[in-house]
């Protein structure tokens, strides 16, 4: 179930998907499954395992191909985090001798469900991503991206060029500097100048939402977890009881507790992770308006050259050429940019509206059962 | 015991089976007048002085290493005789009429007697059915500084003919309701009534009050003292016992009432309580009493389950609390974090559709809250009641074998006087052996008042159990329906709201 996109893979020239994926401790190894009708592969259908860090190499080097600097580079998959249901079944292997054995089975359900979902997530944030690129006109046809659905040998190797690792580094220096500069350059373009207001300000706010709305699911969590141990304890209180009050406390603790952990879960899923994917799309965004003010900032810094050559005649024709190229890489950079900013923000538009429809009918559908549930057992408990 | 023959069957207490409560009692019925002179406030009982005095620091031993970490809330069922102040006569303990007076002489006959008393009192309130409803309001502040305190308005409107009046109202304060509370306790905990606790202290909190701080927590807890003083006076006056003791009726009427000095924490009477009760739990672990009736094993193994159970769900209860207060928090956050991220949004639409969504998220925190205190005032208050109760009836338990351990300590000393008398025969001192002679007799008395004390007091905590699981059961069962409709209405509400934003959600284009 694809949350926080729009329907990608509909091309039937290039189909991806991760159909399956592998645990181990700490390492996720994906299945990355291509069906493809285009010649420049070597086969119409194959399948390669790949892990985080081949994802991470594919998007590191598409941001650092010159050609892609007018694009908006999909964001990288974030690294999976089976850190949290991991500390939590944790402190329940600790805490078993304190709960009944019915509890303690509860406990691990939810979690084992919890660790499903973070997987579940992971999987589809990695096959987001892939299906991006392959829906992209022209990164769809990076030699790389061919690279990583082909090649069926361990990409590590390639994985550890010392070169990429540093080239990494610089490019994060960098763009910090970046930061200052393109907050400093005089904008002539008032597309660019809105775009640019708009993104910083944009950014900052759905940052911040996105933590909020984590902190809201992981309250929602809480109370579910809670609601284990609630029910629980009702269910050792009435088994001193009549069978029939058993069965009605049974009833309800089950229902209080089932349905908080729904809508936990489902709350995370449409709003959060839609709310963490743009912020990190945001980003990206961000990233391109960075290196058009940088490709703006170099040509303004070839006029500058091309003016003090003439005033020393000397190296004009070098000058010129280089103010020429500074000047095509901004015109080109700009005019895809722009194309790729409006289209970034009407996915996002659809993208937003999609899953907040999804959230209020999934909200309305968890409030409608438990208002049924909840009232049986009500008159379970009048008519005893 | 004899009584046990006598005793309605209770042995295997099936709630279903208490549901009759009224055919529990179908013996004859001694003719008495209802009304509140029938009860004898003066005690004809030569006895009364005596196991009261003994008894005199019986406590709760088992909450003695519960409360040894808290340095202040010392209050528990628990009586100080000599340092009670007040009107009543705190040296008559009412006990049931009669059932002092007839001497055990194994005659079926008496025991009738015995048990129609008791009998009528309770046919008595069938009769003059219970209809009385108390409330605590309006909490005011009076004085200031450290000397301030707050003063609660008890209002008690009744149709009850043991009242002068239909509705009536009186100011109270917190230590009315502690000295009114020692009062019962003393009189009635030793004879095996479970007397209902009193709410708890708390320094802390009341300080606040006193400096005047007028913030959340301050006015969140006068709330939570005010509705714990409700349901601590609604829960003594349902017993039939303690509603017609004469304190609690000066309680509720009289429009004065002396000040009850010795409830203070940091009292010489505080100090005296703690000591008592580390002597208590020395020495009940010292008792070793046979057992002769297995429902009382049966029902101390239970009442022991039901406080293990108890404390755990409601420190589950009060988890639930807090994190629904967090999640309350979190999405008020998350509402002003969306409203911010609309203002920023340029496409109009989605713009207006965060906006909205901005304002579902704080009707919600709204209503999270508003479950919280659901949560709490109807879950966690209940279940920290209970747990005070069934520490009160563990107490009444651990009085019962107080009562067994003093007949056979007076057995075990007739004895010794028996032997002395016996040897005191073959020598030439006839002062002497008169005088053991006497001592024998008064044994005598003492042993006979021993057993009978313990018979009693066994067959009043069976009757003040089986009434106290159906009270039980009744306020579970009233409280469970009340917060699950709580629940429902929760959900409605969400309903209503989400339906709301579903439209402008689909309107952006």
């Amino acid at each position: 179930m694809r949350s926080v996109s729009v329907d990608l893979n509909h091309d039937a020239s290039l189909l991806i998907d991760i159909p399956d994926a592998l645990c181990e401790r700490d390492k996720v190894k994906f299945t990355v499954h291509t069906k493809t009708t285009l010649s420049s592969f070597q086969k119409p259908e194959f399948s390669v395992p790949r892990q985080h860090e081949d994802f991470i190499w594919l998007h590191d080097t598409l941001v650092e191909t010159e050609d892609y600097a007018g694009l908006i580079i999909p964001p990288a998959p974030p690294k999976p985090d089976f850190e949290s249901p991991r500390e939590k079944m944790h402190k329940l292997g600790e805490g078993e001798a304190t709960m009944t054995k019915d509890e303690y089975t509860k406990m691990k359900q939810e979690l084992e469900a919890e660790y499903l979902a973070v997987f579940k997530k992971t999987v589809q944030v990695h096959e987001v991503f892939l299906q991006r690129l392959s829906s992209h006109p022209t990164l769809s046809k990076d030699r790389n991206f061919q690279i990583f659905l082909e090649y069926d040998q361990d990409l590590s190797v390639r994985r550890k060029n010392a070169k990429e690792m540093f080239g990494g580094f610089f490019k994060n220096m960098v763009k910090s500097a970046d930061e200052v500069l393109i907050s400093g350059i005089k904008e002539v373009d008032d597309f660019f100048e809105q775009e640019k207001t708009f993104l910083l300000d944009y950014y900052s706010k759905i940052k911040d939402s996105t933590a909020k709305a984590e902190k809201m699911t992981r309250a929602h969590k809480n109370i579910a977890d809670d609601y284990i141990h609630v029910s629980a304890t009702l269910n050792s209180l009435s088994a001193d009881d009549s069978t029939a009050n058993k069965n009605r406390y049974l009833s309800s603790s089950v229902s209080l507790q089932k349905v908080e952990g729904r809508v936990a879960s489902d709350q995370e899923l449409k709003l959060t992770e839609l709310l963490r994917y743009y912020m990190r799309d945001i980003q990206a965004a961000k990233d391109l308006l960075y290196r058009r003010a940088r490709a703006l900032a170099d040509y303004e810094n070839s006029n500058k050259a091309l003016d003090k050559a003439r005033l020393k005649s000397k190296d004009i024709p070098q000058a010129e050429e280089h103010q020429q190229h500074c000047l095509q890489k901004f015109d080109k950079l700009s005019e895809s940019g722009k194309k790729e900013l409006t289209s970034f923000k009407g996915r996002r538009v659809v993208a937003f509206r999609k899953n907040l429809i999804e959230m209020a009918e999934l909200e309305i559908k968890h409030a409608k059962v438990s208002s049924t549930l909840q009232p049986t057992c009500v008159r379970l408990f009048v008519y005893s | 015991m004899a009584d046990t023959a006598r005793d309605p069957p209770p042995a295997h207490t099936d709630f279903q089976e208490l549901e009759d409560g009224e055919d529990l009692f179908l013996e004859p019925a001694v003719i008495q007048e209802s009304g509140p002179a029938s009860l004898p406030a003066e005690d004809i009982s030569a006895n009364s002085n005596g196991p009261k005095q003994d008894s005199l620091f019986d406590d709760d031993p088992e909450d003695l290493f519960a409360e040894a970490t808290e340095e202040v809330s010392l209050d528990s069922p628990e009586r100080e005789v000599l340092l009670s102040d007040g009107p009543s006569p705190a040296i008559t303990p009412i006990t049931p009429p009669t059932s002092v007076i007839t001497p055990r002489i194994g005659l079926a006959h008496d025991d009738m007697f015995t048990h129609s008393s008791f009998d009528e009192i309770e046919e008595e309130e069938g009769g003059d059915s219970f209809d009385m409803h108390i409330s605590v309001s309006d909490p005011e502040k009076v004085g200031d500084g450290m000397n301030a305190y707050m003063a609660y308005k008890v209002t008690t409107k009744t149709s009850m003919s043991l009242f002068k009046t239909d509705e009536f109202s009186v100011k109270r304060r917190f230590s009315d309701f502690l000295g009114l509370h020692s009062k019962l306790a003393s009189k009635y905990l030793h004879i095996g009534y479970i007397v209902p606790p009193a709410p708890e202290k708390s320094i802390v909190g009341m300080t606040k009050v006193k400096v005047g701080k007028e913030d959340q927590s301050s006015n969140e807890f006068v709330e939570k003292r005010r509705s714990a003083l409700e349901r601590y006076l609604m829960r003594t006056v349902k017993h039939p016992i303690l509603l017609k003791d004469p304190d609690v009726l000066q309680f509720l009427e009289s429009s004065e009432l002396p000040r009850a000095v010795s409830t203070q924490a940091l009292s010489s009477a505080g100090l005296l309580r703690m000591v008592n009760k580390a002597a208590d739990a020395v020495n009940k672990m010292t008792i070793k009493m046979n057992e002769s009736d297995a429902w009382f094993e049966e029902k101390q193994q239970h009442f022991e389950n039901l406080d293990v159970q108890l404390r755990k769900l409601h420190a589950s209860v009060e988890s639930l609390v807090c994190h629904r207060k967090e999640l309350s928090v979190n999405t008020a956050q998350f509402a002003k974090s969306a409203a911010m991220l609309g203002n920023s949004e340029d496409h109009t639409a989605l713009s207006r559709a965060l906006s909205q969504l901005a304002e579902v998220e704080e009707k919600i925190d709204q209503l999270h809250q508003d479950q919280a205190n659901a949560d709490f005032y109807l879950f966690s208050e209940l279940l920290g009641d209970y747990v005070r109760l069934i520490t009160a009836v563990k107490g009444v338990f651990d009085h019962r074998m107080k009562t067994w351990q003093k007949w056979q300590d007076s057995q075990l000393l007739l004895q010794k006087k028996r032997e002395a008398e016996a040897k005191l025969q073959f020598t030439n001192k006839p002062d002497k052996l008169q005088q053991a002679k006497d001592e024998i007799k008064e044994l005598e008395g003492k042993v006979q008042q021993g057993e009978r004390d313990f018979e009693q007091i066994s067959k009043t905590i069976r009757k003040e159990v089986s009434r106290f699981e159906k009270e039980r059961v009744k306020d579970f069962k009233m409280i469970i329906i009340k917060y699950l409709e709580s629940l429902v209405q929760t959900q409605q509400q969400l309903i209503k709201y989400w339906d709301a934003f579903l439209p402008e959600a689909k309107a952006i284009s």
